[in-house]
């Protein structure tokens, strides 16, 4: 789960990192108050979960209240990369004088938390990854031992920082990596971090995400979910316990197991992507697949108006393709969808499971033995259909 | 003897008196697997199918000398479960729970390395030597005995090629299911590893998919030091960057972990890459 910008550096100040005193307006004459308040020169600045948002003008410094107010008229209701901007943080413009990257995240290889520190902040880290890899200094931490003082001192001398600065750096390192443990983060990033001309460091812009499967202990922060970016289907996926995402082809995919569910979308690919034919979705349903489910997910699918056919892919293991098969025709009654559907069960009881589905004689139902025939027989059914 | 397990480990499922973990201890005695007992906090001195179940793993460790465990707990008491094995002396801990937070994996995995213990998993189907022991959930038909090694990151998939593997007449020495969590016990290296050491294994099976550089690193490994030949499958090429495709780690970040940069290193280091699964067995005939 992503949070925004003013959520992320909300968040931060909780753990004793200075921010700027900033606050969010959902409309013009919020951000006209707050910048009064705040006086001096402001910045406007999108709270929408995509990248580029500064590119796509929706982050704007105003020399006063009232040219703040005019860039939220203009930023609030804006779209940036097809997401409705709701919400503006107005922030105090600060004197920037240097900006560091700073972060803490899970290594995966390593399965360890790592710092990454950097003076050449403000630039995206991936670029800089690309461009300056040696100008990013890396720490791991033992996820036991937690952070100690000698990697604060290790990460400050190693990167560059003026030593004048080393006990606020340390003291900001600290709170980022508290707030990454007590967050169940996944990312916790300050960038920039800046060093002002009042010899201050200023969490100018940060960005946290929280691992999904740790929320059922985050009650705080799980409030804080912004759906709306979120296409419908797949709030309405989440909520049925179905793992659902929408993507731009025709054929939808109905898969037990997420590898699996990966790897068939993956052959409508292979053998439609010559035609302009490909997955519709991602759609794990998970083991059992009982008529409940399987009626559940056909929906989802079927609410997207791309799709031209539907293919089940079920391999059978613990579950029974038998039980799998009345569990789709009774799906298929309730739904009564209009698209052809191409039906393949493998694994336990699989020939029953076929008979089940070859004897109830729909039309629009065909059956196969393998994925390769499964995949091109529901290509040749979006073809026919133009 | 083979990799892992064999029919002599005497496995403890924790988490026997639960809906899953009972379901799946009673397949795997029918596989003639040696389940030795079980444990679930406030059912100690109660049966399953014949086998003792104790309070603590320490206990039912001092009693039944067993060597693997098997976690089946849910997701918020998997991380505990698995440092209580680790801590009682388990040489090996499978955890088939999905849903752990990260956070839990990094300290459980340090509390390992410590112990000495090996951990697959967790979100992942176990370990299967046909025709000797399964620990796990991966079914007992999907496989026949033999000389080819299979590591894979995700369930169904695996069952999906082991199946097509047996209808070729081609048999399996151990199936390891890793898991598709960003961050597992047990890598792709390690497994490839025991494979090359295995006499019992002369060529390997690898099932792959998009997040994570872990295929990366397999490749280099098959190209610098493995001698027996790899066939391989990368799901994901169809997958748009930034979508978590439903396994917690597979997701294309910042142009990492994509299908195609995996497939290119497995096919610079030699491994033969199959475009569709089913292609598997003929690339191991």
């Amino acid at each position: 789960m992503n949070l925004h910008e003013y959520q992320s550096k909300f968040l931060f100040a909780e753990y004793g990192i200075p921010i700027p005193q900033g606050k969010v307006a959902t409309n013009p004459e919020e951000a006209y108050a707050i910048a009064k308040e705040l006086g001096g020169v402001i910045v406007v600045k999108a709270q929408v979960h995509v990248g580029g948002r500064g590119k796509a003008g929706g982050v704007k410094v105003a020399r006063g209240a009232d040219e703040a107010r005019i860039h939220a008229e203009h930023i609030i209701g804006m779209d940036i990369k097809g997401l409705t901007v709701e919400r503006v943080l107005v922030d105090p413009g600060a004197d920037i004088r240097q900006e560091i990257y700073l972060a803490v995240t899970n290594d995966r290889a390593a399965g360890m938390p790592l710092i990454m520190a950097s003076m050449e902040g403000g630039m995206d880290i991936e670029e800089l990854n690309r461009e300056r890899p040696d100008a990013i200094i890396r720490e791991h931490i033992d996820p036991i031992m937690g952070l100690q003082n000698y990697q604060m001192t290790f990460l400050a001398s190693a990167m560059g920082m003026p030593r004048a600065h080393w006990r606020s750096f340390a003291s900001i390192l600290d709170g980022l990596y508290r707030c990454y443990r007590k967050s169940d983060a996944e990312l916790a990033e300050i960038n920039p971090l800046v060093i002002t001309g009042e010899g201050e460091l200023l969490a100018i812009d940060g960005k946290v995400i929280i691992d999904d499967n740790a929320l059922f202990r985050q009650p705080a922060l799980t409030k804080q979910r912004d759906t709306s970016g979120e296409p419908s289907s797949e709030r309405q996926a989440r909520e049925a316990g179905i793992t659902y995402i929408k993507l731009e082809g025709q054929i939808g995919c109905m898969v037990n197991g997420a590898g699996l569910a990966m790897t068939t979308m993956d052959m409508t690919k292979l053998y439609g992507d010559a035609d302009g034919i490909g997955p519709a979705n991602f759609l794990d349903i998970g083991g059992g697949a009982s008529p409940e489910q399987v009626a559940a997910a056909l929906r989802i699918i079927l609410s997207d108006d791309n799709v031209k056919c539907v293919l089940f892919n079920i391999f059978g293991g613990i579950t029974r393709c038998d039980e799998v098969a009345h569990g789709i025709l009774t799906a298929y009654n309730e739904v009564n969808p209009d698209v052809p559907m191409v039906i393949r069960l493998q694994g336990t009881n699989a020939a029953e499971g076929s008979k089940i589905i070859s004897e109830a004689q729909i039309p629009n139902i065909t059956s196969a033995d393998t994925l390769t025939e499964a995949a091109q027989q529901a290509v040749a059914a979006v073809k026919e259909q133009g | 003897m083979a990799i892992l397990i064999d029919r002599n480990a005497r496995v403890l499922v924790q988490g026997i008196t639960g809906r899953q973990g009972g379901f799946h201890a009673k397949l795997m005695m029918d596989y003639g697997t040696d389940v030795v007992g079980g444990v679930t906090p406030g059912k100690g001195g109660e049966w399953f199918e014949g086998a003792p179940v104790f309070d603590t793993m320490r206990m039912a460790v001092e009693t039944t000398n067993a060597d693997v465990s098997l976690v089946t707990v849910p997701a918020r008491f998997a991380a505990d479960a698995i440092m209580e094995a680790a801590d009682a002396g388990i040489a090996l801990v499978i955890c088939l729970t999905e849903h752990i937070p990260v956070s839990d994996m990094m300290r459980v995995l340090a509390v390992c390395r410590g112990r000495g213990t090996r951990l697959i998993g967790p979100n992942c189907p176990g370990v299967m030597t046909p025709g000797q022991a399964k620990v796990g959930i991966i079914p007992a038909m999907v496989a026949t005995p033999g000389n080819v090694g299979v590591v894979s990151k995700s369930g169904t998939l695996t069952y999906e090629v082991g199946f097509a593997m047996k209808n070729h007449g081609i048999g399996i020495s151990t199936i390891v299911g890793i898991g598709g969590d960003p961050v597992i016990g047990t890598t792709f290296v390690d497994v490839l590893e025991m494979f090359e050491n295995d006499p019992e294994t002369e060529k390997v099976a690898l099932l792959g998919e998009i997040g994570g550089s872990a295929e990366i690193a397999a490749a280099s490994y098959i190209k610098n030091t493995m001698t027996k030949p790899v066939a391989a499958f990368i799901a994901g090429l169809s997958a748009p960057p930034g979508k978590r495709m439903g396994h917690a780690g597979a997701i294309v970040d910042g142009g990492e972990g994509s299908a195609e940069e995996k497939i290119l290193a497995l096919e610079a280091a030699g491994a033969r890459v199959a475009a569709n699964p089913e292609e598997i067995p003929s690339l191991l005939a």
